[in-house]
């Protein structure tokens, strides 16, 4: 028989949050994620689930306050089609395109894909590179929470149980330039191998990267920076001796594990070789 | 709870619980068993229907979250008065279906890449059924089909 929960669905975000501030429900925003673990028996059901897809605070993409919000129901279909993710998170317009086909495109969400926190989120090593605000809220109001401290622990976020995850920040950086690379076993429907998103600010004189990010998902227990491979790039051109010394100190920190989608060695080894290709490419090398 | 949707341009009420998935309101409580549970886990497709006119895995997607909403599945595609559809009749003639289990979620992707109006090069269409999968045809000729249908489509303007 299946398991069918009770659900309540909300019309207003108060209403949610008077609901969350009450406990025990589970959040669902498109589902696609919620209903997989439901129908597999993976872990125990939800006894109560918050269904927050009628939510329209929730949706939206916009440029405010020197930074790109997206709403946290905001689809991948959505961020595909955005002129303004296109325009300013290009590596989040690139993962949204790896995740699943359209059917889950249609339905599954950033703020889902930031409150699964599963170490294979595809957008979340995006959201690291680009130094992401995830804005939270409650009854008693809401707070930023930085993306480098969000995901403490494997399937674990810094969330509160009476708050909601509202929108997504990035803010705009001058001259930043992002790449994205997803590596699985075939282009659609794949849960990932290895992720990584390279973000940085080239110096339009010298050519030298600043701010380098590079975040990786897949490898580790949540979404990880890899800062010894950030300090290999910083301050350096895109040469082929950098791309040599970064790859090194990735592989050094790297520290994967082998399960059902790969293995330690291969994560390392692709993660290495990937991040060689990325830094290649901008080298023209 | 009681959600309405129009399903296949009927206007209709379940009475069911709100995170009953779509998949079974439609085969259990409509009856309409074209929609095929492959997976369950939304990797396959065979459960694809339209919601609002944008495909989705209906065994991913709550009841509650269809309320209100305009379902189209493999049952809505071939009318009485029209026959089948002009997707449904290239099948046909390129030999796209086989076992047919993957057949309707594939009608309703192709569907939906024909009403997005899209150009019909072997990448988008393949991009465009990316989520379904079939073990019998290779593929080629269900690509083949849409592309017929496309072509249709344009020189019609149907």
């Amino acid at each position: 028989m299946a398991i069918e929960p009770a659900v309540v669905s909300p019309a207003t975000l108060a209403e949610a949050y008077a609901i969350a501030a009450r406990g025990a429900h589970r959040p669902v925003a498109g589902g696609t994620d919620l209903l997989v673990q439901i129908t597999g028996g993976i872990g125990p059901p939800p006894d109560r689930v918050l269904d927050l897809w009628r939510l329209d605070e929730l949706r939206g993409i916009s440029v405010r306050d020197g930074a790109l919000e997206l709403g946290a129901l905001t689809t991948f279909s959505e961020i595909r089609a955005s002129v303004a993710c296109r325009e300013d998170a290009p590596a989040l317009v690139e993962a949204a395109a790896t995740i699943g086909a359209a059917q889950i495109q249609n339905r599954g969400t950033l703020g889902g894909n930031v409150m699964n926190a599963s170490p294979a989120g595809d957008t979340l090593p995006v959201l690291l590179a680009l130094d992401a605000e995830l804005v939270v809220g409650g009854e008693t109001g809401e707070r930023t929470i930085p993306a480098a401290a969000f995901w403490p622990a494997y399937r674990r976020t810094a969330i509160r149980p009476d708050e909601l995850l509202v929108r997504i920040r990035l803010p705009l950086v001058a001259d930043r330039r992002q790449r994205f690379r997803k590596v699985g076993t075939r282009r659609a429907q794949a849960i990932s191998k290895v992720v990584i998103a390279l973000a940085w600010r080239g110096d339009p004189g010298s050519g030298t990267w600043r701010e380098v990010r590079v975040a990786l998902g897949s490898v580790a227990a949540t979404p990880i920076r890899a800062a010894a491979a950030e300090a290999a790039l910083e301050g350096e051109r895109p040469t082929e001796s950098t791309a040599e010394r970064a790859v090194a100190a990735l592989v050094g920190e790297l520290r994967p594990i082998d399960d059902v989608r790969s293995t330690a060695a291969y994560r390392r080894e692709v993660a290495g070789r990937v991040l060689r290709r990325l830094v290649r490419d901008e080298g023209r090398w | 709870m009681s959600y309405h949707l129009t399903v296949n341009g009927t206007a209709t009420e379940v009475a069911v619980p709100g995170m009953r998935r779509l998949l079974d309101v439609l085969r259990e409580d409509l009856g309409l068993t074209g929609s095929k549970e492959g997976c369950g886990e939304g990797e396959c497709g065979a459960c694809t229907v339209l919601i609002d006119g944008a495909v989705a895995v209906s065994c991913l997607v709550p009841v509650c979250q269809v309320d209100a909403a305009v379902i189209t599945t493999v049952e809505g595609l071939a009318t009485p008065t029209t026959g089948l559809s002009s997707l449904q009749q290239a099948f046909l003639e390129t030999g796209g279906a086989q076992c047919g289990i993957c057949t309707p979620g594939m009608l309703l992707s192709g569907q939906a890449f024909l009403d997005s109006g899209a150009e019909p090069t072997d990448d988008a269409i393949r991009e465009a059924i990316a989520g379904n999968l079939c073990r019998c045809t290779g593929y080629t000729k269900i690509v083949e089909a849409v592309a017929l249908a496309a072509g249709r489509r344009d020189e019609t303007g149907a």
